[in-house]
């Protein structure tokens, strides 16, 4: 179809200033947090209500063109990437607060809306529980697709605990409502279905959330540790204790290494082999023995230090330097790729000495920073971007990790979805017939697959070829 | 679509004064800055976020593409204000590349003649001399005595009332150095110290500084005011003119070093700012580097000495404040805590919330009058967090955000003043 015509009719309908085309505009919507692959897209449309929505999804539906709904951008598995040359619908300027509903306990938001501003702007002792790390930025309607967790979410739930339904535009233009502001819907779960789809169902315009009491009293401990054997073995004693903290996040060297270079030092020792987070909550009462438990297993495992945050500004210090550990590691190199596998939590020791083996013999440095108490692992490899030779090594790297980590027991990705990134080694964790039948449920959404092409499910070609999947920017591609 | 550039064939950038790659890859792409940017909160536009932006400079310094209207665009829709530093957790030091990118812009893209010669006019000639300045501000003076009367405002070509629009109604008598060379401490004398006055702020807002040598006086402070100093070069540098910054730069460090004194404080969060940032901008000069360096750590805002030194006694105001943060000193200079502290000592004195305080006022130098229309977006939302949050006083440490508030607010028929915070505690110490 016609460049300029496609354009102009899409002006048409969102108006000047809200498509974007010009070459350079297109250059930046290339990747999104995960940088390994690129595509950019033929033009950004940024609409600023359903109906805009759905009228423009409805014009690319009789045109035939492909698209792929974009939040924030930070996604790490390369989802907002715009496949087949397709339009990006991004929610950048769908930022509105609809509902504040503190008696019922719950919110109705557009997809655009930052994830902590939702919890800024509620406030009153009362919040939005799904805490990703990137929440200073990434989007409600990105979490929703992505089914985000984050370190508070192995005792309050992921995105999909506090989502109580969703409005949803279908590739062809068509809204529906799935679920919805009450607790429970009878029928199919479509709800349910559509958190975690990774943008291949639609756009989702309206979120209705549910919203939480900020509990009454937190602890935030920091734990450090002469060897990671011992900080996991905290780990898994603190679970089987009968012990659910709030969070139980876990950073090695490379990452304190990381975090003390960069802006966001939180203190933590420089010289330690790994750092355990961890954070309990809920009424005073049953505290004293959960914080007796802990230390005690800490101490077992001949934890150096157990350091008991103060104060709101010690807690906020120690939160600091783990919510914004990914972000610092440009202290450290200039590009990264974070990993996503699950594993049982015995086994944690094991697979953070493959990971470490696995640095090795490809000459990399990997750092871990990762949700310990759900055993979601985020093996952190950072690279020079200006290595040409890097990004082949990188996903080789990824490649044995994501294997060992199905090997175990466990699974490709505990948050970050799998995108483009990994969709060639979903036939490590699903047979064929697993496959056909999601894409017959997606198909059911998005019959000719123009939304969100070429994500979640592995092409026919091999596995995880570097270049192999991505397209040619507009302009020339060099490092 | 009609007569776009093509992307390789606009210059890219040289290397007279190399772009520090290194620097921009030090962006990992991880998006933590967005939700900070203005303009990309107005426009949901990527390519006017910071990540955006880094990606259009590396984009640019790899070959991929020339320097084009588009980037050169998203290089000035930007407002300096450093936002995003403050939000980066790998302390990408996006101030010095934005800069640095302007400077590539004005060496190798050709502007009419005209804005050339302009430019050349107005940060080589007319704010390093304050004869030039007085005789600029001497019509600017009885075309206000005019505009009292008559609403001669509305008769202007917009940039020249943006420009008015910008000027406070009064003005007093312009502040000379040479009358202030040497301002004794009143009572122990505790410190020595230089000030430095700038260039349009000593006839724009000539008593702010009169009352910031006061109270510093009366925290024991003997303050010594070359006349010889000229503009610290910030407007300069935010406009891509990095050579005549230079040559200010140098001379501010001659006239500073003879005085031997250990601090130079300054009152303008931007100057504050910029003066900081010497020995960055002269790195690449052997004369000049160590000196930049040792003078940049010299340079203190007055509320950093302020909040170090003992408080003379005060009086009673009781007055509700909002004070908003000006980017230069909370982003640019990581001065946050000591000037609210400072106005929180005072009796009486309410500092109410602010929601948005630590936003930008769309003031950023001259953004106001290159990019009228987002600092009119920026700025209507500051005026309505400022009316909304039950303030008497609005306090803010910078001319230009003292400007641009005052000026958003008296557009929309508001009667709250706007001063520094300087101004709140010399009437509290004098007890009026
Ligand atoms: C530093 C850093 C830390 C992170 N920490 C965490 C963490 O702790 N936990 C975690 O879970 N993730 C984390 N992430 C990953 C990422 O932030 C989340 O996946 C987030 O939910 C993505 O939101 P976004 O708005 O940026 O979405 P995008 O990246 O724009 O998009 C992600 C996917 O969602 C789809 N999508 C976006 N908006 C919509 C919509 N309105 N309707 C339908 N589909 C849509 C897109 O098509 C894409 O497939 C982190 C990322 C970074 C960079
Ligand atoms: S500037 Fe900093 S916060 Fe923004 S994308 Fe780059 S690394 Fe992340
Ligand atoms: S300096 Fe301000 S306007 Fe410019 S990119 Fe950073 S936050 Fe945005």
């Amino acid at each position: 179809m016609d460049h300029t015509k496609l354009i102009s009719d899409l002006i048409r309908v969102v108006g000047q200033g809200a498509v974007l085309y010009r070459p350079e505009e297109l250059l930046v919507y290339e990747a999104d947090g995960h940088t390994i692959d690129k595509a950019a897209p033929r033009a950004i449309v940024l609409p600023s209500s359903t109906e805009q929505v759905s009228q423009v999804l409805r014009y690319l539906h009789q045109t035939g063109i492909p698209f792929v709904p974009r939040g924030a951008g930070t996604g790490l598995s390369g989802g907002s990437l715009a496949l087949e040359n397709g339009v990006v619908v991004c929610t950048a300027r769908m930022r509105r607060i609809l509902e504040v509903d503190i008696p019922n306990l719950r919110a109705v938001v557009e997809p655009g809306v930052a994830n902590i501003r939702l919890s800024q702007e509620v406030g009153h002792g009362y919040a939005y529980a799904p805490d990703p790390s990137s929440q200073a930025a990434c989007s409600i309607g990105g979490n929703v697709a992505e089914n985000s967790g984050g370190p508070h979410c192995l005792k309050h739930g992921f995105t999909t605990n506090h989502v109580l339904g969703v409005e949803l535009v279908l590739p062809e233009g068509e809204v529906v409502m799935l679920g919805g502001k009450a607790e429970e819907y009878p029928g199919l779960d479509l709800r349910g279905f559509v958190i975690g789809s990774e943008g291949t169902l639609g756009v989702v315009t309206k979120v209705m959330v549910r919203l939480v009491r900020v509990p009454e009293a937190v602890k935030t401990l920091l734990a450090v540790f002469d060897t990671v054997d011992s900080a996991t073995r905290t780990v898994s004693d603190i679970i089987a204790a009968g012990v659910i903290p709030s969070a139980l996040e876990m950073m090695d060297h490379v990452v304190i290494q990381a975090v003390e270079r960069s802006p966001v030092a939180a203190g933590y020792p420089l010289d330690a082999a790994a750092v355990l987070l961890i954070e309990l909550d809920g009424p005073p009462e049953g505290f004293d023995w959960e914080m007796a438990q802990v230390r005690e297993i800490c101490q077992r495992h001949q934890a150096r230090e157990v350091r008991v945050a103060k104060d709101d500004k010690e807690r906020a210090l120690l939160w600091r330097g783990r919510k914004h550990a990914i972000g610092a590691v440009g202290a450290l190199a200039t590009a990264f790729y974070t990993q996503d596998g699950v594993i049982p939590r015995k086994r944690l020791p094991e697979l953070l000495a493959l990971v470490a083996d696995v640095a090795k013999r490809y000459q990399l440095t990997i750092g871990n920073v990762f949700h310990a108490g759900d055993g979601n692992l985020h093996p952190l490899i950072v690279y020079d971007a200006n290595d040409g030779d890097a990004p082949r090594r990188v996903q080789q790297a990824g490649g044995e990790i994501m294997a060992a980590c199905v090997a175990a027991g466990g699974s490709l990705s505990g948050e970050h979805g799998i995108g483009l990134e990994k969709r060639e080694y979903m036939p490590l964790l699903f047979s064929g017939a697993d496959l056909a039948a999601m894409a017959q449920a997606r198909a059911a959404f998005n019959p000719d697959g123009r939304c969100n092409p070429g994500k979640v499910f592995p092409t026919s070609t091999g596995c995880g070829e570097v270049g192999a999947i991505t397209k040619p920017g507009v302009l020339p591609a060099v490092a | 679509m009609a007569g776009q550039e093509q992307p390789r064939q606009a210059p890219g950038f040289d290397q007279l004064d190399p772009f520090n790659l290194r620097k921009a890859q030090s962006c990992i792409h991880c998006g933590l800055c967005l939700e900070h940017c203005p303009t990309y909160r107005e426009t949901g536009n990527e390519a006017a976020s910071p990540r955006g932006r880094i990606y259009l400079m590396r984009a640019v310094a790899g070959g991929r593409m020339g320097m084009t209207q588009a980037f050169v665009d998203q290089m000035y829709l930007c407002l300096d204000c450093r936002a995003c530093e403050s939000a980066c957790p790998s302390g990408v030091p996006y101030g010095q590349l934005v800069e640095a990118a302007r400077g590539q812009i004005e060496r190798n893209r050709r502007r009419p003649w005209w804005q050339s010669r302009l430019r050349q006019l107005v940060y080589a000639q007319l704010l390093p001399s304050p004869a030039l300045l007085a005789l600029a501000f001497w019509p600017a003076r009885f075309y206000l005595a005019l505009a009292r009367r008559w609403p001669v405002e509305r008769l202007l070509p917009s940039r020249l009332r943006a420009l008015s629009e910008l000027l406070p109604r009064e003005i007093g008598a312009p502040f000379w150095p040479a009358h202030y060379q040497q301002v004794p401490a009143q009572g122990q004398a505790r410190r020595r110290l230089a000030f430095f006055s700038g260039c349009v702020m000593s006839f724009a807002l000539p008593d702010v500084h009169r009352v910031t040598l006061q109270v510093l006086a009366r925290a024991g402070c003997a303050v010594e005011t070359p006349p010889e100093q000229t503009c610290c070069g910030a407007l300069a540098v935010h406009a891509g003119e990095r050579g005549i910054a230079r040559a200010l730069a140098r001379r501010n460090i001659a006239v500073f070093e003879k005085l031997g004194v250990d601090q130079v404080v300054v009152n303008s969060a931007g100057c504050g700012a910029m003066l900081k940032e010497y020995g960055e901008l002269l790195a690449r000069d052997h004369q000049y580097a160590e000196r930049a360096h040792r003078f940049a750590h010299q340079v203190k805002d007055v509320s950093e000495v302020l909040f170090e030194l003992p408080r003379p006694p005060m009086r009673p105001l009781p007055v509700k404040v909002a004070y908003d943060e000006p980017c230069h000193l909370q982003h640019g200079q990581r001065i946050s805590a000591q000037p609210k502290q400072l106005l929180q000592e005072v009796p009486g004195l309410e500092l109410v919330k602010l929601p948005g305080a630590d936003r930008c006022c769309g003031s950023a130098g001259i953004y106001n009058l290159t990019q009228p229309a987002m600092s009119q977006r920026l700025l209507a939302q500051k005026v309505q967090a400022v009316q909304d949050s039950g303030a008497q006083v609005v306090a803010t440490g910078n001319p230009g955000c003292i400007l641009q508030i005052r000026r958003g607010l008296r557009q929309a028929g508001s009667p709250i003043p706007v001063v520094h915070p300087v101004e709140l505690l010399d009437q509290a110490q004098r007890g009026t």
